[in-house]
C-alpha cells in the first residue's frame, strides 16, 4: 500500500458533525475525557487508537448508544442530543461496529431489514442486498443465517447493511481487520467513492498504513484525551505511532527457524464433511508442522477455517484415527481433553465464549485448560491457590491489564483477554500451538506482545500453526505459508520467498497443480517424536 | 369405532385441546421476547374466575371473556413491573405469580362455588358443518375454538411475515443488539408479556364458560402448567404447540372415556389420569430432538434480565 493522499478534499463550510467537550465518565473509568472533533462533508477523518483509548466509546456516544456525561454535540450546524440509535439514523448517522450487532438465528436479509426504516419487503431487499454486495465486492447469501457465517462474512453483513441505509455519516469501527487485502482495496474504492458524494466517514482504526492511504485527517485519542491531529498524508507511520502509543512501534524479532525438527501436527489427508448445512467440507488436506517453525494458514474467512480448527482441537471427533496426528499419535477420535494432554494448546477465534468464560474468573478461565498440565487437580479436587498462581504468572508475564485472578473474564478489553489467553496457553508449554487469529481486534502494542511471543515459542522448540487473515500478520511472523481455499489446502511456501500478491491469488484456489501436494501419500503412523 | 363414537371424541379433544393452544400461543410470544413467565397458572386461574363472575352478574359470557382476559392482563402487568422494570428473578417472580394467582383466584371465587352458568350454545357453520365425521367436531364449535385457530395462521403470519414479529425475535435473541440498532427492548418486552398474559386470561375464561361452565378451586389442573412445557417441548414453534395440545386433549378424553365405559382393565386410574401429561411431553421431545433447528428457534436471551445501559 502506497501513503499517496486521497484524491478529493473535503468542502469548507459547515461542519457535519462537532463535538465539543465531551466526556463519558464509568463508575471506574474516564473512557472520555473533553473531547473535540470536528467532521466536515465529504471527509474521512481517522480516529486513531489503541485498545482502551476511548474510541468505541465516543462513537457510541455519536450514534446514540450511549450518553455522554458532559459535552455538546452539533449536528449540520444544530445542537442535538443523540437520544438512541434510531434518533441517529433518522438523524443520517450509519455505524459499523467492531462487535457484531447481529442477531444469530436470524437470515441475513432479516438482519438487514431490521435496521432499516420503513417496511421493505424481504425478496425485494434481498436484490438490493445482492446489488450492493456485488457492487461493492462484499460477497454474501442474502438467505442465509447468521449463525452458519464466518467473522469475515458477518461483518461484510454489517457493512452493507450500513450502506443500505445511504447514510450522511458513517461510522466504521476497525472494519478491515478480516478482509482480504483485495477487498480492502474494494472496501476503500467503496469508502471513496461515498466521501466523493459527500458522506462523511469516521474510520476507526489502528492500521497506520489503512489510515494514510484513505483518510484526508486524523484525530489521536489516548487514555480518553484528544493527543493530537494530524493529516496522515504528511506523517510516517512512526510519527502517527508516537502519537498514539507514547513511544516508538516495537517490531518483531524474527530469527531463521531451526530445521527438520521431528513432526509435531501432521494431517494426512484429511477430509470432513461440516455438521452446519451452510459450512465447507474439508477436502484431503495434508499438512505437517515441525517443532522448532511457525506454519500459517491464510485465506479468506468462511473457506473452511472453522471446520479445520475443530478437527484439529478436537471439537469435531473424526471416524478415523490416521487423518489427524499430534506429536506422534493418531488423535483423529480423541476428545479436546485427550488432544490436550498429547501437548496440544489451542487458541480459538472466537474470545469470549470459547477462548473464555466470559463470568468466569481469570483463575477459574486458567483451570479450564490448565488443569492437568499444570497440576491444578488434587485426588479429584480443585487447588484453588495453585489456579490463581498460574492466573497470575499469566497477568503479570503477558502484561494483563485487569483487576487480577479474580476478575471476570469478560471484564477485560479484547486485547488483554487475548494476551491472557495466549499467555495461559504458552506457560503450560505445549509441544505444539494451534492460534487462530492470535491479534485480531488486538492493539499494535499487544498485536506485536502477542506475535514476539509466539516466536519465542518457536524458538524454545514448539511447532506453531497459525490460522489468521490478516495476511502481514502472517509475513512477520511465520516460516511457511499455506492457503486455505473452498476446503482445499495449498502447498505451504517459505515465506520469505513468496509475496503478498501471490498468497492473494492463491486465496481464490489458484495455486500452481491445484490437485498436487507437497507431502508424501500419508503413512499409516508419524515416526515417534524424541521427548 | 362407530362414527358417532368418533365423532363425540374428536369434538371432545379439540375442545379439550382449545383453551391450552390459547394459552401455548400467548407465552410463546411471551417468550419469544425473551421472557419467562412461569405464572401462567395463576393468570389461567384469575382469568378463569374473573370470567366467570362477570358471566354471572352479567348473563352475557363475551363481557366474562374480556374480563377474564383483562384479569390475565393485569397480573402479567405485576409480573412485567416486577422483573422488566425492577429486574427481579423471572423464574422466581413467575413461581410466585403461579402460586399467588391460584390463591387469590380461590379466594376471590368462593361465592361462585355451586353455581352454573347457562351453557353457551356453539356456532354452527354452515354447509362444512355437514360434513360425514368431522364436520359436527370441527365446526359446530365454540367461538374460542374458531379463535384459536385464528390465533395460529395469525400468529404464524406475525412472526415470519411481518416485520414486528421480526422485531419480537431479534429482541428475544439479542436484546443489547435490538437496542443498539433502536429498538424499545422494554417496551416491546411488556407488550410481549401483556400478551402472554391476555391469551392466559382467555384460556382461562374458555375453562370456567364454555368447557365446564362452573368455578371451582383448582379447576385449572395444572393446564398452565402444561402450556409452558408445550412452548419449550415444541421448540417455540406454533404449529407443534398445536399438534402438541390436541395430542394432550385427545389422549385426555381417550382416558376419560376408558375410565367412564366401564372397560374392565387391570390398570390403576392414577396412572391413566397422568397419562395425557407424560404422553405429550414424551411425543413432542421425540419428535424435537435435531440440535439445529432447536438453536433456530429458540429465543437465546429466554430468562435473563436486559439493563439498557444509560
Amino acid at each position: 500500500m502506497t501513503g499517496r493522499p486521497p484524491h478529493g478534499t473535503p468542502s469548507a463550510g459547515t461542519p457535519r458533525l462537532v463535538l465539543k467537550g465531551i466526556s463519558k465518565v464509568y463508575p471506574a473509568v474516564v473512557a472520555n475525557d473533553q473531547v473535540d472533533l470536528a467532521v466536515q462533508p465529504g471527509e474521512i477523518r481517522a480516529i486513531l487508537g489503541e485498545n482502551g483509548a476511548g474510541k468505541s466509546t465516543l462513537m457510541k456516544i455519536i450514534y446514540g448508544v450511549t450518553r455522554p456525561s458532559a459535552g455538546r454535540i452539533y449536528w449540520e450546524g444544530e445542537e442535538v442530543e443523540v437520544a438512541n440509535p434510531a434518533h441517529a439514523r433518522s438523524l443520517g448517522i450509519g455505524m459499523v461496529f467492531q462487535h457484531f450487532s447481529l442477531f444469530e438465528t436470524l437470515t441475513v436479509v432479516e438482519n438487514v431489514a431490521l435496521a432499516l426504516p420503513g417496511k421493505p419487503a424481504l425478496d425485494e431487499l434481498a436484490q438490493r442486498i445482492a446489488a450492493v454486495s456485488e457492487r461493492y465486492g462484499l460477497p454474501v447469501d442474502p438467505r442465509r443465517h447468521i449463525h452458519a457465517l464466518s467473522v469475515g462474512e458477518r461483518q461484510r453483513v454489517e457493512i452493507i447493511r450500513c450502506l443500505l441505509q445511504n447514510p450522511r455519516l458513517l461510522i466504521m469501527d476497525e472494519p478491515t481487520s478480516v478482509l482480504t487485502p483485495q477487498a480492502v482495496r474494494k472496501l476503500f474504492e467503496t469508502l471513496r467513492q461515498l466521501a466523493a458524494e459527500g458522506c462523511s466517514i469516521l474510520y476507526i482504526s489502528h492500521k497506520l498504513d489503512e489510515i494514510q492511504e484513505l483518510c484526508h485527517s486524523a484525530t489521536v485519542l489516548r487514555g480518553g484525551k484528544v493527543t493530537g491531529e494530524c493529516i496522515p498524508a504528511q506523517e510516517t507511520p512512526a510519527s502517527m505511532a508516537r502519537l498514539m502509543i507514547g513511544k516508538d512501534l516495537p517490531r518483531c524479532a524474527h530469527g531463521a527457524a531451526k530445521a527438520d525438527g521431528d513432526v509435531r501436527l501432521r494431517l494426512a489427508g484429511l477430509s470432513h464433511a461440516s455438521e452446519d448445512p451452510f459450512g465447507t467440507d474439508l477436502k484431503d488436506i495434508h499438512l505437517d508442522v515441525r517443532a522448532g517453525e511457525i506454519v500459517g494458514i491464510a485465506g479468506v474467512s468462511g473457506n473452511g477455517q472453522q471446520e479445520l480448527l475443530r478437527a484439529i482441537s478436537g471439537e469435531e471427533v473424526l471416524a478415523e484415527k490416521f487423518p489427524v496426528q499430534i506429536c506422534g499419535v493418531e488423535a483423529g477420535r480423541l476428545n479436546p481433553g485427550q488432544r490436550r494432554k498429547l501437548g496440544l494448546a489451542f487458541v480459538p477465534e472466537e474470545r469470549l465464549g470459547r477462548g473464555a468464560v466470559p463470568a468466569m474468573s481469570l483463575a477459574d478461565n486458567a483451570l479450564l485448560t490448565a488443569a492437568h498440565s499444570q497440576n491444578l487437580l488434587a485426588g479429584g479436587f480443585l487447588r484453588f491457590e495453585h489456579a490463581r498462581d498460574f492466573a497470575r504468572r499469566c497477568i503479570e508475564r503477558f502484561n494483563v491489564k485487569c483487576g487480577g485472578p479474580g476478575a471476570a473474564a469478560k471484564s477485560l478489553s479484547g486485547g488483554n483477554l487475548q494476551k491472557f489467553i495466549v499467555g495461559r496457553e504458552i506457560l503450560q508449554a505445549p509441544r505444539l500451538l494451534v492460534c487462530a487469529q492470535p491479534t485480531w481486534g488486538v492493539d499494535v502494542g499487544a498485536a506485536t506482545f502477542i506475535r514476539q511471543a509466539l516466536i519465542d515459542l518457536r524458538d524454545r522448540g514448539c511447532a506453531v500453526l497459525v490460522i489468521s487473515e490478516e495476511l502481514d500478520e502472517l509475513f512477520e511472523i511465520c516460516d511457511r505459508i499455506a492457503v486455505i481455499a473452498k476446503g482445499r489446502l495449498s502447498p505451504t511456501r517459505p515465506a520469505a520467498e513468496t509475496t503478498v500478491e501471490d498468497i492473494g491469488v492463491w486465496m481464490s484456489g489458484l495455486w500452481p497443480g491445484a490437485e498436487t501436494y507437497e507431502s508424501q501419500p500419508p503413512t499409516k503412523r508419524a515416526e515417534s517424536p524424541n521427548a | 369405532m362407530d362414527a358417532g363414537l368418533f365423532t363425540s371424541m374428536l369434538f371432545a379433544t379439540v375442545v379439550a385441546g382449545t383453551p391450552l393452544i390459547i394459552v401455548a400461543l400467548g407465552l410463546l410470544v411471551n417468550e419469544k421476547a425473551g421472557v419467562l413467565n412461569l405464572g401462567a397458572e395463576g393468570m389461567m386461574a384469575m382469568g378463569a374466575v374473573a370470567a366467570f363472575a362477570v358471566t354471572h352478574e352479567s348473563g352475557n359470557p363475551w363481557l366474562g371473556v374480556a374480563a377474564g382476559m383483562g384479569a390475565g392482563m393485569a397480573m402479567a402487568l405485576l409480573f412485567g413491573v416486577l422483573t422488566l422494570t425492577l429486574m427481579a428473578n423471572q423464574v422466581a417472580s413467575g413461581l410466585a405469580l403461579a402460586i399467588f394467582g391460584v390463591g387469590l383466584a380461590a379466594f376471590v371465587g368462593k361465592p361462585y362455588e355451586a353455581v352454573a352458568l347457562q351453557v353457551v350454545p356453539p356456532i354452527r357453520i354452515p354447509f362444512i358443518a355437514d360434513l360425514p365425521l368431522i364436520g359436527e367436531a370441527l365446526y359446530n364449535q365454540q367461538a374460542l375454538v374458531y379463535f384459536s385457530w385464528a390465533l395460529f395462521w395469525g400468529l404464524l403470519w406475525f412472526l415470519h411475515r411481518s416485520r414486528a414479529g421480526l422485531v419480537l425475535r431479534a429482541v428475544g435473541e439479542a436484546p443489547s443488539s435490538a437496542h443498539a440498532i433502536g429498538y424499545p427492548v422494554i417496551r416491546i418486552r411488556y407488550l410481549a408479556v401483556l400478551f402472554g398474559g391476555a391469551m392466559a386470561g382467555v384460556g382461562g375464561a374458555f375453562l370456567s364458560v364454555f368447557y365446564t361452565p362452573m368455578w371451582a378451586e383448582g379447576m385449572v389442573a395444572g393446564r398452565g402448567w402444561i402450556a409452558l412445557a408445550l412452548v419449550v417441548f415444541a421448540t417455540w414453534r406454533p404449529l407443534r404447540v398445536m399438534i402438541g395440545a390436541y395430542l394432550f386433549g385427545g389422549v385426555m378424553i381417550t382416558q376419560l372415556f376408558i375410565q367412564g365405559s366401564g372397560l374392565q382393565i387391570d390398570f390403576p386410574s392414577q396412572l391413566l389420569s397422568s397419562l395425557p401429561y407424560w404422553a405429550t411431553i414424551v411425543v413432542l421431545v421425540a419428535i424435537s430432538r435435531n440440535a439445529g433447528t432447536i438453536r433456530l428457534n429458540s429465543p437465546v436471551s429466554l430468562g435473563k434480565p436486559y439493563r439498557p445501559d444509560a
